[in-house]
């Protein structure tokens, strides 16, 4: 859904999203990241389940919640890439037996 | 208490920046903290970034985004305590009411400063659109797309639409034409009638006459481009199973349907008032703006004594009037702190009203020429408000009919508002139906109340506070 836009010359930053490496380049959001690895899906709503991305890409939002390195609930277009980062879809929708 | 410093200043955009400038000439402390990674708020995003390993792509961005390397360089050349990628969760107030605490929370710990001044210079966000389909991934804002041009160079690659009103929806679609972006369509929500609602504002927009000048050469460009435009559009919805695919609207009476991958949405931006609602300032709402924003003295201060707002977070004036209004609080801050005198206050100040007020000559001919939408309160009852609890505006409708008379009450009844987002996506809508459906004005409605911490913090950071 997203390209970049020329050849910037950038340290690569490898990072993995739901267990898959994604190549990275320094200075990117985690969203831009994704967004430009071809992620549309961000997380899962809490109601609905329903696919959710990024909308507004300035932190007012919070489609974009992701689990970062085992944190869950953080604003993906905020944080930037490191190496070594890995990142998961956020399935909102809690149940009290799968947190126990 | 003694305080730690003379001045918070929330946000480093250009309010945030010129006031800091500002005061930092007249060696007053001042501790800036801003959620981003460099200085620039919105419309300067990453300029540093830009600059430094992508200076080809200055020339795409586009005049009204390398101004902003002025104020940035003047920023960084003052002795201010800049905390980048701090995220202010608090202010809130001692036992004693006389001081203000301000929270935030940086690298994962949590602190707090004790200032005798704070300025908020939160800016604004862009007014949330509510259609059918605009929780589909694919579908962002026109200020999400230029933020991704800005910061990582990223755009989107497939079928691309413009949709809504408005000067920012001009400029992107200049900057995508400059970079050879391809457009599939720009649909374009302006009601009809434009030239001649505008016509008796021309006047004073001579005093801002390169705006003019600048959004003539957009217009002309879009046209020349051949980019489809479909003129005075309405009842858009974004069709899609699981993220965008197509676009369905009526454009001049006639019903269209066309293939899209990302929707680019845009009706206006809108003050930032999250930190001024926390504080229970007093507000009032723009009829023309459609919007809430915080009642300010001359100088920028609130009905919280001591409490400031500079830039757009204090009325929609743009990046230019935002910088000059940034200096006008900093030097009412600086006399306060005795570092100048009022003639010495004074003067510059009334030199930066008048250069304020010629640069904001353009704005009536803007709200004319772009109108606030005026249908957001009549969303379909398909229509998702509140896009975290998933809530419709046909419920909304339903609880308003059995005696729901206010947002906060919508809160109890729905959980519209108590999502992650705090209520920054709905607050402007739910007002908006609510003052529709009981015939009542958005100003006797009134917002949602709200609570810290605006942003979420975990029970570590907040743990990690000392001394209090």
């Amino acid at each position: 859904m997203f390209s970049r836009l020329t050849n910037i010359i950038r340290k690569p930053v490898r990072i993995y999203f739901e267990g898959e490496l994604i190549e990275a380049l320094e200075g990117d959001t985690i969203a831009s990241a994704l967004l430009a690895a071809g992620v549309t899906d961000f997380r899962h709503s809490v109601v609905s389940e329903s696919e959710r991305g990024p909308y507004c890409l300035m932190g007012a939002c919070f489609e974009c919640l992701m689990e970062i390195d085992g944190i869950g609930h953080q604003q993906a277009c905020l944080i930037p890439v490191r190496d070594e980062m890995r990142i998961c879809r956020e399935n909102a929708k809690r149940s009290i037996v799968d947190d126990l | 208490m003694t305080c730690d410093v003379d001045v918070v200043i929330v946000g480093a955009g250009p309010a945030g920046m010129a006031a800091a400038s500002a005061l930092a000439q007249y060696r007053a402390k001042v501790v800036v903290l801003d959620e981003q990674g460099e200085p620039g708020g919105q419309i300067y995003k990453s300029i540093e970034t830009v600059y430094r390993s992508r200076p080809a792509d200055i020339d795409f961005l586009g005049p009204s985004y390398f101004e902003g390397d002025e104020i940035v360089k003047k920023f960084r050349a003052e002795d201010i305590d800049y905390r980048p990628r701090s995220t202010v969760w608090h202010i809130g107030s001692d036992i004693s009411f006389k001081r203000r605490d301000v929270f935030y929370s940086r690298n994962g710990t949590s602190n707090k400063l004790r200032p005798k001044y704070i300025v908020i210079a939160t800016g604004a966000i862009e007014r949330p659109v509510p259609i059918e389909g605009w929780t589909l991934p694919g579908v962002m804002t026109a200020g999400a797309v230029q933020s991704a041009l800005k910061t990582s160079g990223i755009y989107p690659s497939g079928k691309l639409a413009l949709v809504g009103s408005g000067p920012l929806v001009l400029q992107l679609a200049n900057q995508l034409l400059e970079a050879h972006i391809p457009i599939s369509a720009i649909v374009d929500t302006t009601p009809t009638g434009s030239i001649s609602r505008a016509v008796a504002h021309f006047p004073r927009a001579i005093t801002a006459t390169d705006y003019l000048l600048r959004g003539w050469k957009m217009i002309k460009k879009i046209k020349k481009s051949g980019v489809k435009v479909y003129q005075s559009s309405s009842n858009i919805r974004v069709n899609g199973d699981r993220c965008v695919e197509g676009l369905s609207f009526i454009s001049r009476g006639v019903g269209l349907n066309i293939p899209v991958d990302v929707v680019a949405l845009h009706e206006g931006v809108i003050p930032n008032t999250q930190l001024t609602r926390l504080l229970s300032v007093d507000h009032a709402w723009n009829k023309r703006q459609r919007a809430f924003f915080p009642i300010l003295t001359g100088w920028g201060e609130t009905s919280i004594a001591g409490v400031f707002v500079a830039g757009d977070g204090g009325g929609i004036s743009g990046a230019k009037s935002a910088i000059l209004s940034g200096e006008i609080t900093g030097r009412m801050i600086a006399q306060k702190l005795d570092l100048i005198n009022e003639s010495a206050r004074d003067l510059p100040a009334e030199e930066a009203r008048l250069k304020r007020l010629l640069d904001t000559g353009i704005r009536p001919l803007l709200e004319a020429l772009y109108p606030a939408p005026d249908w957001i309160a009549e969303t379909s009852n398909e229509t998702l408000i509140c896009r975290c609890e998933e809530i419709t505006s046909g419920q909304l409708r339903t609880v308003i009919s059995q005696g729901c008379y206010g947002p906060n009450q919508a809160k109890a009844f729905l959980r519209c508002g108590m999502g992650a987002c705090q209520g920054r996506m709905c607050g402007a809508t739910v007002t908006e139906i609510i003052a529709r459906e009981l015939r009542r004005s958005p100003s006797a409605v009134g917002s949602y109340n709200i609570r810290p911490p605006i942003k979420p913090i975990s029970l570590g950071e907040l743990a990690s506070l000392q001394d209090v």
